[in-house]
């Protein structure tokens, strides 16, 4: 079983890797890495959904299911639960994480806030992904208004 | 009460298979970002390299085991306590060469490997090379900070 921290390591390394590769500054340069990174979560989040046994999917309400990922899968992945959840209940949700994992390394409060979209595209494609293997289809998005906090907006997109 | 219990399991295997998904999920964005096996390679131990120069920090820190006399003792801590503590695996220590300074480790359950297939198309291409460059990199910096903390 391999450790925590392996992911974390890996996931900076990817971080790195991905802008180093391709170092268009400008916006449309940037927002290839973002969406490549975005994928990747996207695809892992739908292995991680597809490995769940029969019985947990049925569930009863979209929010169950959100509340699913804000304490099953956000333990499984980062160790601590989402610090709350909020919705408008028309489709949209707000996962606010206090102190996420990802984040919580670099610094605190508005130092690297222009870095911090490319450590929680990742993520947000795993929420994404996860959602698509429960049969949501969805638009996800993270915003940072200061470090280590986050919060990623989930859009849910009627077919 | 069991709902507890299931959601407990189903976390555990989650998390154990995250490393192993995030992986597959890199080597097959660097397949499509290169155009050969070989620079895939590269990438992935010059990958594995910036990421052992900081892991082995976590490891010391974690693991305690003190100074290595010799490097046969380094390779039983690879094998027992690292591979241990962050891949759950012992792989065996075998292939010494007879002036001591070389050695190979066999990991029989790659948990890298779980669920992977390589198709044809990519027969050089050395999956699991991370690895190599994380222990190049780890070891590397162990050498480091002795000559540091020599002189």
């Amino acid at each position: 079983m391999a450790d925590a921290a392996l992911f974390e390591f890996l996931h900076t390394e990817m971080v790195a890797e991905l802008w180093a590769h391709d170092p268009d500054p400008s916006p449309g340069g940037q927002k290839m890495s973002l969406s490549v990174l975005e994928g990747m979560g996207f695809r892992v989040g739908q292995a991680l959904g597809e490995r769940l046994p029969r019985e947990t999917l049925a569930f009863r309400e979209e929010l169950d299911i959100l509340k699913f990922l804000c304490k099953d899968l956000w333990v499984a992945v980062f160790q601590k639960q989402m610090d709350s959840l909020r919705t408008n209940h028309q489709g949209t949700y707000v996962l606010q994480d206090n102190s996420f994992p990802l984040l919580v390394r670099m610094a605190s409060g508005q130092q690297y806030l222009e870095e911090a979209p490319k450590f929680l595209a990742f993520t947000c494609g795993l929420l994404r992904g996860a959602l698509s293997t429960l049969g949501i289809k969805s638009l996800v998005t993270a915003s940072v208004a200061a470090l280590p906090a986050c919060k990623f907006q989930v859009v849910i997109q009627k077919s | 009460m069991s709902r507890q219990a299931n959601r407990g399991t189903e976390s555990k295997k989650m998390s154990s298979e995250l490393f192993t998904l995030t992986y597959g999920a890199l080597v097959t964005q660097l397949c499509k970002d290169y155009e050969n096996d070989e620079d895939v390679n590269k990438q992935l131990d010059k990958m594995g390299y910036n990421i052992g120069v900081r892991l082995i920090e976590d490891f010391l820190a974690r693991s305690n085991v003190g100074r290595c006399h010799d490097f046969r003792e380094t390779a039983d801590v690879i094998a027992k306590v690292a591979f241990k503590m962050y891949l759950g695996i012992t792989p065996s220590i075998t292939n010494w060469s007879p002036a001591g300074d070389e050695f190979s480790l066999i990991l029989e359950n790659n948990p890298l490997v779980d669920f992977v297939e390589l198709p044809d198309n990519h027969s050089s291409l050395i999956y699991s090379n991370l690895l190599c460059g994380v222990l190049r990199g780890a070891l590397e910096m162990i050498r480091k900070l002795r000559h540091t903390a020599d002189t």
